[in-house]
């Protein structure tokens, strides 16, 4: 985690966001320096999900601005945020893999999208490259439905890094896996950001995967950044809004 | 009360299918065009519902046939049944009947697999990869099924027709030139055509319902479920509308 903190990549300020009389997110501040992984922790239904959404472009917030590189997520139409989002990574907490699709076409997808005059054999060699970082280059030809848990959400990192975005979102990436998948896929996303360079926002629930990921941790109640602090200064805290995540 | 809800609610809906309708002619018909995508669909929604429009098609025609006679004998008009059936057939019965297998096959399938990718995040996932969701998924289905019910109703006609040519052959013989020609000389353009032009409307509806149903889809596996049952009813439906509207339209033009 020895990362290059010399510019905020994410900048966002006072983000409101709610659904009919109910405000999830009720000013929210958050900046991610370059480089760094900073983990977003709340409980269930708390917006984390919602604020990742905001950030990509998913979900549009009430008001408050969200600055990705500079460039304000919010006020962006269509083919804008196309543009924005080829710098912005997102893994899902379902996978999201096209289940209609091998995993060869799951990665080629992207690809053939977004450089449109890319060659057959680069398409090869970076899909080749992107399921070998994973350790999956034999599942090349398989259907998603034959894969495991721990093996779909590999390939979906794979998916999500074969753009080569500079921020990386991950939406519970440990969620229902097994503590031995769960420390690999950690793993995978530290390997990975040290080889990309990226910069990252993790959402969890799981504490292993916070303590093991975590340059900064966030914690999100009532919509707002309660606190946010390294790993060890949130661990030693007595309160108990906090201290209750670490019981 | 819950009258003006439910009034409300309808009309929420009919103003989001418009909506969702516009952005075909205003997302999925510019450029780029996602042509191996098209000729994709066309493969799964017309060629692989062939043989269900197929069959149906022909005990539709002889169904049709074994029906009608015992009138036409009772007149003593038998001589007058591929005329009928040919008629009806073509005029009527073969796109409205097509249309409606079209929709319980094609209307559920595309309903219940945009509602499954919508619920395991896999639209959300394509819009995150700069995909376009509406163009890639709902602009080439829409096509597709508008392209190929007119198809499969010429072809499901001429099937239905030779259904029929067997019905009259159980209980009299006719010679199969016989038999076409008396339906070919009863049949003009005016018999053809708008029948041929209401089955693009219902191809379109088909797949516009199917899509929208299916991209709207609430979460969980039930979502899904209604998403493809919802499809297959309003569709249905509005194929009846649509046919109204084309009798009327036709009537007016002095088609018929």
């Amino acid at each position: 985690m020895e990362a290059v903190k010399s510019k905020s990549v994410i900048v966002i300020k006072d983000l409101v966001k709610g659904f009919g009389d109910k405000v999830i997110l009720d000013g929210f501040n958050l900046t991610v320096e370059k480089g760094s992984n900073v983990v977003i922790l709340g409980k269930s239904g708390s917006g984390k999900s919602v604020l990742i959404k905001c950030i990509i472009g998913l979900l549009a917030p009430d008001s408050g601005s969200i600055h990705v590189f500079e460039e304000n997520i919010p006020g962006m139409n269509e083919d804008e945020l196309d543009q924005a989002r080829s710098k912005i990574g997102f893994l899902f907490q379902s996978n999201a893999l096209y289940d209609s699709m091998t995993i060869r076409e799951n990665l080629e997808f992207p690809l053939l999208r977004h450089w449109v005059d890319i060659k057959k054999e680069e398409v090869d060699r970076l899909v080749s490259e992107a399921l070998e970082n994973v350790d999956l280059l034999h599942t090349l030809d398989m259907m998603p439905s034959e894969l495991s848990g721990g093996m779909l959400k590999r390939v979906a990192l794979a998916r999500t890094m074969i753009l080569r975005p500079e921020v990386i979102l991950y939406d519970e990436p440990t969620t229902g896996l097994d503590p031995v998948t769960s420390r690999e896929i950690e793993n995978l996303i530290l390997k990975l950001q040290k080889k990309n360079h990226t910069s990252s926002i993790i959402i969890s629930h799981d504490m292993n995967c916070v303590k093991n990921t975590a340059d900064v941790v966030v914690l999100l109640l009532e919509g707002k950044c309660y606190i946010q602090g390294t790993y060890q200064e949130l661990e030693q805290s007595t309160d108990q809004n906090i201290k209750q995540f670490f019981e | 009360m819950a009258l003006i809800v439910s009034f409300k609610k309808f009309l929420d809906e009919t103003g989001n299918i418009a909506r969702f309708t516009g952005r075909f002619f205003s997302v999925g018909m510019k450029p780029r065009y996602e042509n191996r995508e098209l000729l994709n669909q066309c493969y799964n929604i017309g060629y692989l519902s062939f043989p269900l429009v197929a069959l149906t098609a022909f005990i539709m025609g002889l169904v049709l046939t074994m029906q009608l006679r015992p009138s036409l004998v009772e007149y003593g008009v038998e001589s007058q049944l591929p005329v009928m059936v040919g008629l009806a057939i073509v005029r009527e019965i073969g796109p409205v009947i097509t249309a409606l297998i079209f929709a319980g096959k094609i209307g559920s399938s595309i309903g219940a697999e945009l509602g499954s990718m919508k619920v395991t995040e896999q639209i959300d996932a394509m819009t995150v990869s700069g995909i376009k969701p509406y163009k890639y998924l709902v602009a080439t289905r829409v096509l597709a099924t508008t392209l190929m019910l007119p198809m499969l109703t010429i072809l499901g006609d001429g099937i239905s027709l030779f259904g029929a040519y067997l019905g009259v052959n159980i209980r009299s013989v006719t010679s199969i030139d016989l038999f076409f020609l008396q339906v070919f000389k009863s049949l003009d353009f005016s018999d053809v055509l708008p029948a041929i032009i209401k089955t693009l409307f219902f191809g379109f509806a088909v797949g516009i319902v199917g899509c929208y149903k299916g991209f709207n889809s609430s979460k969980g596996t039930q979502g899904v479920g209604v998403s493809a049952n919802s499809a297959v009813v309003l569709s249905s439906v509005l194929i009846f509308i649509i046919d109204l509207l084309a009798v009327q339209i036709t009537e007016l033009l002095g088609l018929n």
